[in-house]
Formats: structure tokens, sequence, C-alpha cells
């Protein structure tokens, strides 16, 4: 853990510290005047809350501490959740907000990452036009990057769900898939699990699958006679899976359809073109390309080429809770340098969190990679 | 700086005696370790060692922090308390004792979870159903999570058990658990049963180096001697 600041090794007092705020300032006022309330989540948020959001991938990231009170809390590793909280709890009416401050993120040994780094972001939750809104989002981060000449990266993770829903699969199937769509290794596996090509079931299994058979007496007998089912899995979904099983055996995707699937994902290009080739693979993915086609009508006003603007398929399927526009700004030439900025839309997450989803995207800037590569340039 | 070498070994317990036998018949004749109660010892067959006894659990930290050069531990130890172990630790022998495997391992009535993509599926009803994730217990944590990463099991919590793992399922604290077995028969009293590409670790007893002694030349020079006596390849300083 390095007490210097992230990517400025100047930046922690004086002149250096004097140009980091002037420009954490400079953008915090950029998000002032597109009408966004100012917000400041607390450092120390509840580590049961976003344990219970993204499950144990978050602890591996996160610095947790104990509070003898409160319990086990952790340090906010970004702010979309705790500015999420803050506004469920004033009543959800559609707002922006802005905020800027520093993140903590633990790194796996070795790495040259900070552990400690400044956020500065803007967010739009509750905007109905979602296509306006994405626009907007991606435009406002852009111009807070001053001008900086940057590598833009886009993409929709609609078209990867709209794929999925696509297919001719039954209901658990394309839920499995869609748990699995940020984990691109995961959704590959299980995608070929799916597909003609899976191996044959395992002895046991295949007993299994005919005590399922055999009907509700016989499988509760094949399941008792094995031990007590302590903890919080009753018996009904041990059942429940077994007959699910028993019925998949009998099913697979065809190896077109996996074909097509992982076609859609590997599209990219530019936007317009991205967007021919997609409407040409997949007729299931009609509506979420009609919503792509009026973002890009909706960036091209704000004037972005859609000719000019890259377009990746798979691009945000690292990126945990996005499920819809994502977009990001790179520095040319500073492999060093993490994105300067990005962000996306993630309805998905704020439906987990408070039960209703809302619209919901945003974007943030690192300040210090920002100040750090303009300084280079 | 010291010009003697720095050897750990476990300071009780059947480790601590199938260590010192595994010296003793390569000629290295450890003694103090056999008064449970000392904490140093002497070191006769070989030139320029010094003799530390601590827990096999602390070698290491110990070993990590570079405050020994040598040290007998259980593979599994060394991958847990240190994130990046192959960066500040060398395996040079395996010793043929305290043999353990750690396995994430599940009720035996859950008849439909084989393997870790059945544990995942469980995981993501599980979810589903009760709105929060499934807990598994271990004292492993970060091998259990690194593991189940890797293999693509998501949804899942890790809760900690110091100790009668095996124990937890039973009582409820957790629905699965990853912990070390060494016949397995523990489990089976505890009606669990390891899922069949659930193996996190084979893990035994191992001769470590800390590798910042490759640094200290003048530790260098007292390596090879020891190695050569211990019949075990010398090193180059780059490995």
């Amino acid at each position: 853990m390095s007490p210097d600041r992230a990517h400025l090794p100047d930046g922690r007092l004086g002149a250096g510290l004097d140009a980091l705020s002037a420009e954490v300032a400079r953008i915090d006022a950029l998000f002032a005047e597109a009408g966004a309330e100012a917000v400041e989540p607390a450092a120390l948020q509840p580590a049961d809350l976003l344990l219970a959001l993204y499950g144990e991938d978050v602890r591996a990231r996160a610095f947790v501490v104990h509070d003898p009170v409160e319990g086990e809390m952790m340090l906010r590793p970004d702010f979309t959740v705790p500015v999420l909280r803050l506004h469920a709890e004033r009543g959800a009416t559609p707002a922006r907000y802005r905020y800027a401050g520093p993140v903590w993120r633990r790194q796996e040994p070795g790495s040259t990452r900070p552990t400690e780094y400044l956020q500065a972001g803007y967010e739009s939750l509750g905007e109905p036009d979602d296509v306006a809104a994405d626009a907007e989002t991606f435009a406002r981060i852009k111009a807070a990057l001053g001008g900086f000449p940057v590598e833009t990266r886009t993409g929709d993770l609609a078209v990867a769900f709209a794929a999925v829903a696509g297919l001719s699969a039954p209901e658990r199937w394309k839920a499995a898939l869609r748990r699995h769509l940020w984990r691109p290794a995961a959704f590959r596996a299980l995608l070929h699990r799916l597909g003609p090509g899976r191996p044959e079931p395992s002895e046991s299994r295949a007993a299994l699958i005919a005590a399922a058979e055999a009907g509700d007496a016989a499988l509760r007998a094949f399941v008792m006679e094995r031990g007590p089912l302590p903890g919080l899995r009753p018996l009904s979904d041990v059942m429940d899976r077994a007959r699910e099983l028993a019925a998949d055996a009998r099913l697979a995707l065809s190896a077109e359809e996996i074909a097509r699937l992982e076609a859609t994902l590997a599209v990219s290009g530019p936007a317009d073109a991205a967007l021919a080739r997609l409407r040409g693979l997949d007729p299931a993915l009609a509506p979420a390309l009609d919503r792509l086609e009026r973002r890009l009508e909706a960036l091209a006003a704000r004037g972005e080429d859609p000719s000019a603007l890259p377009f990746d398929a798979s691009f945000g399927r690292a990126l945990e809770y996005y499920d819809g526009f994502v977009f990001e700004f790179a520095a040319p030439g500073r492999p060093d340098l993490p994105p300067l900025a990005g962000g996306g839309r993630y309805d998905a997450l704020t439906a987990r969190l408070s039960g209703a989803a809302l619209p919901a995207v945003g974007g943030i800037l690192r300040p210090e990679a920002l100040l750090s590569a303009r300084g280079a340039a | 700086m010291s010009r003697r070498l720095r050897l750990g070994l476990p300071s009780k317990g059947r480790l601590r005696d199938a260590a010192v036998a595994w010296f003793a018949a390569r000629g290295v004749v450890v003694s103090g370790a056999a008064d449970a109660r000392e904490y140093a010892g002497h070191v006769a067959g070989v030139e320029g060692v010094d003799l530390v006894l601590l827990p096999a659990s602390e070698i290491p930290r110990e070993l990590a922090a570079g405050r020994l050069d040598l040290g007998v531990t259980g593979e599994d130890m060394i991958r847990e308390r240190i994130p990046d172990a192959d960066a500040r630790v060398a395996l040079l022998a395996r010793l043929g004792f305290g043999h353990a495997d750690l396995v994430v391992a599940v009720p035996d009535a859950w008849a439909d979870v084989e393997t870790c993509a059945d544990l995942d599926a469980v995981a993501g009803r599980h979810r589903a159903r009760t709105g929060r994730p499934l807990r598994i217990a271990t004292k492993y944590h970060l091998l259990t999570r690194r593991f189940l990463r890797a293999r693509g099991v998501a949804d899942c919590l890790l809760v900690d058990s110091q100790g009668a793992t095996e124990g937890v399922v039973r009582n409820g604290v957790a629905e699965a658990i990853s912990d070390i077995t060494s016949s397995g028969e523990t489990l089976r009293a505890n009606r669990l049963r390891p899922l069949d590409d659930g193996v996190v670790l084979r893990s035994e007893a191992n001769l470590c180096l800390a590798r910042h002694a490759f640094h200290r030349v003048e530790t260098m020079g007292l390596l090879s001697p020891v190695l050569t006596t211990l019949g075990l390849p010398t090193l180059e300083p780059s490995a």
C-alpha cells in the first residue's frame, strides 16, 4: 500500500495538491451546471448490503473493517450503491447527483494499481427517456475530460441480454445464462454445457434422473436416504432441481443457436457497421437494436459520428452491474493508467437494491489519472 | 545482518516430530525440539544454522517477512497466509508427511450437486429464493475465494469458522464447507461429501525457502551446503 497519490507522486501537498484540487473543482462545476445536486456518502458502508448485492467478489476488492457496534463495514469501493442508498432514503423522485472523493480497493499482490484513488462522478436517476439520458451522460463525462484526446469504447449489454432472451430454451436456462453474463468464462462454460457437445451424465446423475422420473415418492426416498438436510436449503429445492435436471437431460441448445449467440457477442467495429451486422444476425434482437439505433441518433445530435464511434457487443461484461449502455475513455499510449473515465446504465442494480427498477445511468472520471495523462501529453 | 541461516520448525505436534525425523534421516540433528516448552534449539550436522521453533501457522508470515530463511510448514498454510506466495517463498521439497486436501464439500443429501457447476447453480437458486448468498464455512478464505472465482461459482458468502468446520453445516451456520480433510472420515461422519472437482489444494508439509534469501549474498554462501547435506539440488540465485 503506497502513501503516494494515485498516478500523481506530487499530489499529496503543495502545488501538486493545488493542481489536483483545481481539477476536481473544475469537473464538479461542470456537473453542477448540468443541474446535478452534490451528494457525499459516508466512506464506511455496511458490508452486508454490498455483499448481498455483489456476492463474495466484492469482499476480495473492498477493505473490510470491524466496528464493535455496527459489525462489518466496508470502505466504499465505489459511489454507485452509496449514492443509490441516499437517493432511496429521500424518496425516489428523478434526480441528478454529482460527487467527488476517494474510493478504496484492495489490489492483488504485485499489482501496481492504487488502493486509494479519487472519483468525480455524475449520476442521472429516474429519467424516463433512457436513450436521451444515456447520450447526455456520455456527453457530459466526455466534456469533463476537457478536450483531452482519448480512445473511446462503447457497448450495450442489453444486446447480450436480448440475445439470451431470444434462445429457444427454458426460462431457467436463460436465467442461468443471464446470471453469468458478467463472467464471460463461466458464461461460455455454461453455454456449452447446455449444448449438444456436453458430456454424458455421471452414473450418480443418471440414478438421480431415474429417481426423478419414477415420481415424487421415489425421488423423495432417493434424497432422504442419503442423510439430513441442514442449513437453509429445503428438500423441495433439491427435488425441484432434480426434476429440472431430468427435463434438461432431454433438451439441448442447437449448435446453430450457440454459434449465433457467440457471433452476436463477438460483434465489434464502428457503431453503425456493428449495428448493421447485428441486424442481420438475429431477428430477436430488434427491440434492443432499435434502442441502440435511437441512442446513436441521440449521440450524433451531440456531435458523435456513429461511423467513428467504436462499439463492442461484449464490452462491459467485466463491469459487474451494468446492464445497458456502457462507455469508457482511455489515454492513448498509457497502459500504466486506468481508463480516465467511464460509466453506463445500471437499471437492474436499482431493482435489486430497492425492489423497483429505477432508470439509472452515470459515470465517473479519475482526476488523478486525467492530470497524469495531461501532464505527460 | 545475520551471517547465519534461520530455520523455522513447527514447535509441537506430529508435524514437529515428523520434521525432526526428516532432518535426522539426512544427518541433520535438531535438538531442543523434543521439549515442547523450549522455543529455541540447536542444529548439528550442518554449519551456520539457527533453529527457531514456532507454531506451523506462523511460519509462513515469518518467511514472508524475512525473519526466517527456511521453514517447514504445510503448503496450505503458505498459500492461505501469503497472498503472493510464489513471489515470496520457494517450495524446495515435499516432505511426504502432513498430507491434507482442502476440499469444498456439501451435504450428502444434496443428491443434485456433484460439481462446482452444480454448486454454482444451487447458489444462484439460493439467492433467488432467499435474497441471500449461499454460506460456505471455512478458515481458508483466500484459497477458497480464489478457487470459487476461478471455477465461476458465484453468489456465495464465506463465513469464518476456526475449528470443527464440519459441524457448522449440521448446526445450520452454513450450507457447505471448504476444509482440510486427510481421510475423508470426518466429512462422512458429518454426512458431507466433497465435490467431484472440489479439490482446492492437495497439501503436504514442505521445506520452504524465503526468496529474500536469494538476495542476501552471505546467506547464499550458507544455503548451498545445507541443501547439499539435505540431498536437495542447489539453486541459482535467479530461481
